[in-house]
C-alpha cells in the first residue's frame, strides 16, 4: 500500500516544481536519518564495548586469578600414620571447594616417609596427562593406567611417555602433623611445588611462625571458593 | 470427506495469508535436482540432520531429570537408569545417537570429498561443514563429561593436562577450562553450558547455513570423469544439466533420504534397546584411584596416539598437528576449487581417504585394548604356565616367584597372559643372553625401568636363572657371537648361556 502511494505521488510530481522541492526535503530528511542511524550504530558500539568489559571479566575470571592464591597449608595426617620406609595413599579435602562439589572436592596424594622427618608427598596425577598413578611396593614403582608412565619411588621418571617425574607437594611438619601446600590440580603449567623439596619443621623450633599459621591455615577446613574475599 | 478437505484448505490458506511460509517451503522441497543425484550415495547429509534432531529431542528429555551438579550428576544418571520409567532407554538413544551421528558425519565427509563436492561454487558449504564436524566432536566430548563418572573425571584431567602444555597461557587456560583450581562443581556447569547451550546453538545455526547453501547452489551433480569444473562455465552447465535431467527433490529424490534416515533411526533404537546406555562407570571420586580411564569410542584414536608419541615430540605434535589438519581441510576448497571431480581421476584423494581411514581404524582398535598400559593385577591374577616350572631347579622356581612378586607380569606376558607393554617373556632365552638379561633387569632401558634398587642380588640371580630357562626345545639359546671371535673358541653347537 505504502509503496503504491509513494509511486503514484512520484509519477504525478515528476514535472512539478513544488514536489521537486518536496523530494529535496525528503532527501534532506533521509540524509539526516541516515546520519542518525550511523550515530546510533556508534552509540550501540560504545555501549557494547562497555558491556563487553564485565562479560569478558566474568568469562576470563578463573584464568586471571593469581596463581598462589589457590594454595594453602593442609594437614594430611599425623606423622605416626606413615610408617618409615613406606609409601601410603592418603586423602584430604581441597582447601577451596563449593558446596556442590560432592566427592570431587576430595584429593588423594602419595606420602613417602623416607625416614624420621624426611618425607616426600606426590600428587596422584601422572605428569603425562593427569591420570591417577598407583604405587607398587614390590617393584618400587608408580605405574599409570592410562599410557603406562612409570616412576621410581623418589618420584623420578622411570619410563613411558611422561617427560618428567611426579609432581611433588611442598610439605612441612607442625608438631606431629604432616602438612602440604595444596589446593590446585597439578599440571605442567601449575606444578605442585616450585623449587626443590624441603622438609620444613615448624612447631617447637619456630613457635611464632607456627602460631601465626595455625590460627588461620593449618586446619583442613573446606573454604568457600565462590565467596568474595 | 470433501467438506473436511475444504475446511483444511481454508485453515491452511488462513495461516498462509498471515505466515507466508508454506509457498517458499514447498518450492524448496520441490526444487529440481539433477536426476543423477537421486542416489543412495547422497543420503548421509540428511541422515546426519535427522540424527541431530533426535539428539536435540532426547537431550531435552534427559534435561528434565539430569542434575548438572558435581555432587549429584552421577546419582541423577543412576536415577535415570533405574528409577525413571524408560530413562535408561532415553539415555541409550542419546548415547548411541551420538556414536551414529559421528559415524554418519564422517561418511558424509568422505563421500563429498570423493565426489569433489567441495569444488566451485560449494567451497563455503565445505568450510561450514568442517566446522560442523568440529562442533559434532565437541558435542561428543562435552557429552562424555556430562556423563559424570570416573572416565569423565579423569578425561577432564587429561584435557586439563593437554591445555597446561600450551606455552605461556597454559595455566590460565586450565583455570578457565576447570572454572576453579580443581576439577569440581564449576567444571561440570561449564561443560553443561557448552553441551546444552553454546555448541548446540552454533551447530543448529551452522546446519541452517549449510542447508541454505545446498538449496541456493544446488546439490553436487554426480561427477563424470573428464567433466572438469571451470569457474566461468560451471554455473551455466549445472543449470543446463538441471533443466535437462531435473527431477523434483521431493518426492523423486527424497524418498531414498527418507528410507535411509528411517533405517538409521531403527538401527539407533535397536542398539539402544539391545546394548543399553553407556555407563555411568564408577563414581567421580578422585580418591578411588583403582581405575583405568578411557575416553569414548570417537576419541580412542587420540588416546592411542598420545601413548605412542615420544615425550619430546608430544607437546609440539599436540598443538601443531590439529592446526595443520583443520587448516588443510579449511583451505582445501580454496586451493583446489576447480578441475576434476571424479574419484577415478583423483588417485591422491582416494589414497588419502584410505590411509586416513585405516590409520584411524588401527589406532581406535589399539585404543580398545591399550597394549601400552600395564595390567595392574596381572602379578597376582595370572598364573605361570605349569610347563615353565617342570624340571626346573629350585633356584629357577625361586626366580619364577621373584618374577611374579616383583610385578614383572604387569608389563610382560607369559603364556599369553599379562601386560603387553614389554615383550612377552616366552622364549626370552632364545633372544637374550644371560648377560644381556642381567643388564636389562638392573639398568632398564628402552621402555623398561631399572630394577637395580628393587631387587637383591639373590633375587636377581634367581630371576635371571628362571628367565634363561624360558625357551622351547627347538629354539637355540641366545649366545654372544662376538665373544667367540675374541676368545677364538669354536662356535658352540648349543650354547648354554653360561660364561
Amino acid at each position: 500500500m505504502n509503496e503504491n502511494e509513494s509511486n503514484s505521488v512520484d509519477e504525478k510530481s515528476a514535472p512539478n516544481p513544488a514536489s521537486d522541492e518536496a523530494s529535496r526535503a525528503k532527501e534532506a530528511t533521509h540524509s539526516r536519518r541516515a546520519f542518525l542511524f550511523k550515530l546510533s550504530l556508534l552509540a550501540n558500539g560504545a555501549v557494547g564495548a562497555v558491556l563487553a568489559v564485565p562479560i569478558f571479566g566474568y568469562l576470563l575470571g578463573p584464568g586471571l586469578k593469581k596463581k598462589q592464591s589457590d594454595l594453602s597449608w593442609i594437614g594430611i595426617g599425623a606423622m605416626s600414620e606413615f610408617p618409615e620406609g613406606e609409601t601410603r595413599l592418603t586423602t584430604f579435602r581441597n582447601p577451596v571447594t563449593t558446596a556442590w562439589d560432592g566427592q570431587t572436592g576430595d584429593v588423594s596424594c602419595w606420602v613417602r616417609r623416607i625416614s624420621g622427618t624426611q618425607f616426600q608427598v606426590f600428587a596422584v596425577n601422572c605428569a603425562h596427562l593427569g591420570c591417577p598413578v598407583r604405587w607398587f611396593a614390590e617393584s618400587k614403582l608408580f605405574l599409570c593406567p592410562c599410557h603406562g608412565g612409570a616412576y621410581y619411588e623418589d618420584g623420578g621418571r622411570a619410563s613411558g611417555p611422561p617427560e618428567r617425574g611426579l609432581f611433588e607437594y611442598e610439605h612441612r611438619i607442625v608438631g606431629d602433623m604432616l602438612q602440604i601446600s595444596a589446593g590446585k590440580m597439578p599440571t605442567l603449567a601449575a606444578k605442585a611445588s616450585s623449587g626443590g623439596t624441603l622438609t620444613q619443621i615448624a612447631g617447637t623450633n619456630a613457635p611464632q611462625e607456627s602460631t601465626g599459621l595455625q590460627s588461620n591455615q593449618d586446619t583442613a577446613k573446606p573454604r568457600c571458593g565462590s565467596c568474595q574475599g | 470427506m470433501p467438506g473436511l478437505k475444504q475446511a483444511g484448505n481454508r485453515v491452511y490458506e488462513w495461516l498462509e495469508d498471515r505466515l507466508g511460509l508454506g509457498k517458499p517451503i514447498l518450492d524448496a522441497a520441490e526444487h529440481e535436482v539433477p536426476a543423477s543425484t537421486a542416489s543412495w550415495w547422497y543420503v548421509f547429509g540428511s541422515a546426519a540432520t535427522v540424527l541431530l534432531i533426535m539428539q536435540v529431542v532426547t537431550g531435552i528429555l534427559l534435561g528434565l531429570v539430569y542434575s548438572p551438579s558435581a555432587g549429584q550428576a552421577w546419582s541423577s544418571l543412576e536415577f535415570l537408569d533405574h528409577s525413571v520409567r524408560l530413562g535408561w532407554f532415553l539415555r541409550a538413544l542419546h548415547g548411541w545417537g551420538s556414536d551414529f551421528m559421528i559415524a554418519i558425519v564422517l561418511i558424509h565427509l568422505a563421500q563429498v570429498f570423493l565426489f569433489g563436492a567441495y569444488k566451485f561454487p560449494r567451497e563455503l558449504t565445505w568450510i561450514v561443514g568442517v566446522f560442523l564436524l568440529l562442533l559434532t566432536l565437541g558435542m561428543a566430548f562435552t557429552g562424555q563429561v556430562l556423563r559424570f563418572d570416573q572416565d569423565a573425571y579423569w578425561g577432564l584431567g587429561i584435557g586439563a593436562s593437554i591445555m597446561s602444555r600450551v606455552p605461556i597461557v597454559g595455566g590460565s587456560l586450565v583455570d578457565m577450562m576447570l572454572g576453579g583450581p580443581i576439577i569440581a562443581g564449576p567444571t561440570l556447569t561449564r561443560f553443561f553450558a557448552l553441551h546444552v547451550f553454546i555448541i548446540p546453538g552454533a551447530l543448529l545455526s551452522l546446519v541452517g547455513v549449510h542447508l541454505w547453501m545446498v538449496l541456493r547452489l544446488g546439490i553436487n551433480e554426480w561427477p563424470m570423469p573428464g567433466r572438469l569444473v571451470n569457474k566461468s562455465t560451471y554455473t551455466s552447465e549445472y543449470r543446463k544439466l538441471t533443466k535437462e535431467t531435473g527431477i523434483a527433490f521431493v518426492p523423486d529424490a527424497a524418498w531414498k533420504d527418507a528410507i535411509f534416515a528411517a533405517a538409521i533411526m531403527l538401527a539407533v533404537m535397536a542398539c539402544a534397546f539391545y546394548f543399553g546406555p553407556f555407563g555411568p562407570t564408577g563414581q567421580p571420586d578422585p580418591t578411588i584411584i583403582q581405575t583405568a580411564p578411557k575416553p569414548d569410542f570417537a576419541f580412542l584414536w587420540i588416546f592411542a596416539v598420545l601413548a605412542y608419541l615420544p615425550p619430546s615430540l608430544e607437546t609440539p605434535v599436540l598443538f601443531i598437528a590439529p592446526v595443520l589438519i583443520v587448516g588443510a581441510m579449511l583451505l582445501l576448497p580454496l586451493v583446489s576449487g576447480e578441475g576434476e571431480k571424479h574419484w577415478s581421476r583423483r588417485p591422491v584423494a582416494v589414497l588419502m581417504v584410505a590411509v586416513i581411514a585405516v590409520t584411524l581404524g588401527i589406532f581406535t582398535h589399539l585404543g580398545t585394548y591399550t597394549p601400552w598400559s600395564p595390567v595392574m593385577d596381572a602379578w597376582t591374577a595370572d598364573p605361570i604356565p605349569a610347563a615353565y616350572l617342570h624340571d626346573r631347579t629350585p633356584l629357577e622356581r625361586q626366580g619364577a616367584l621373584v618374577l611374579q612378586n616383583k610385578q614383572c607380569r604387569n608389563c610382560h606376558s607369559i603364556g599369553g597372559t599379562g601386560g603387553l607393554r614389554g615383550p612377552a617373556l616366552d622364549g626370552i632365552a632364545s633372544r637374550m643372553t644371560e648377560d644381556q638379561i642381567i643388564r636389562q633387569v638392573l639398568q632398564g632401558g628402552g621402555n623398561m625401568p631399572a630394577y637395580g634398587n628393587a631387587l637383591s642380588p639373590a633375587e636377581t640371580t634367581a630371576l635371571v636363572r628362571f628367565l634363561t630357562s624360558l625357551r622351547s626345545e627347538n629354539q637355540p639359546a641366545a649366545f654372544d657371537a662376538s665373544r667367540n671371535l675374541v676368545t677364538n673358541e669354536p662356535q658352540p653347537a648349543a650354547p648354554t648361556g653360561t660364561h
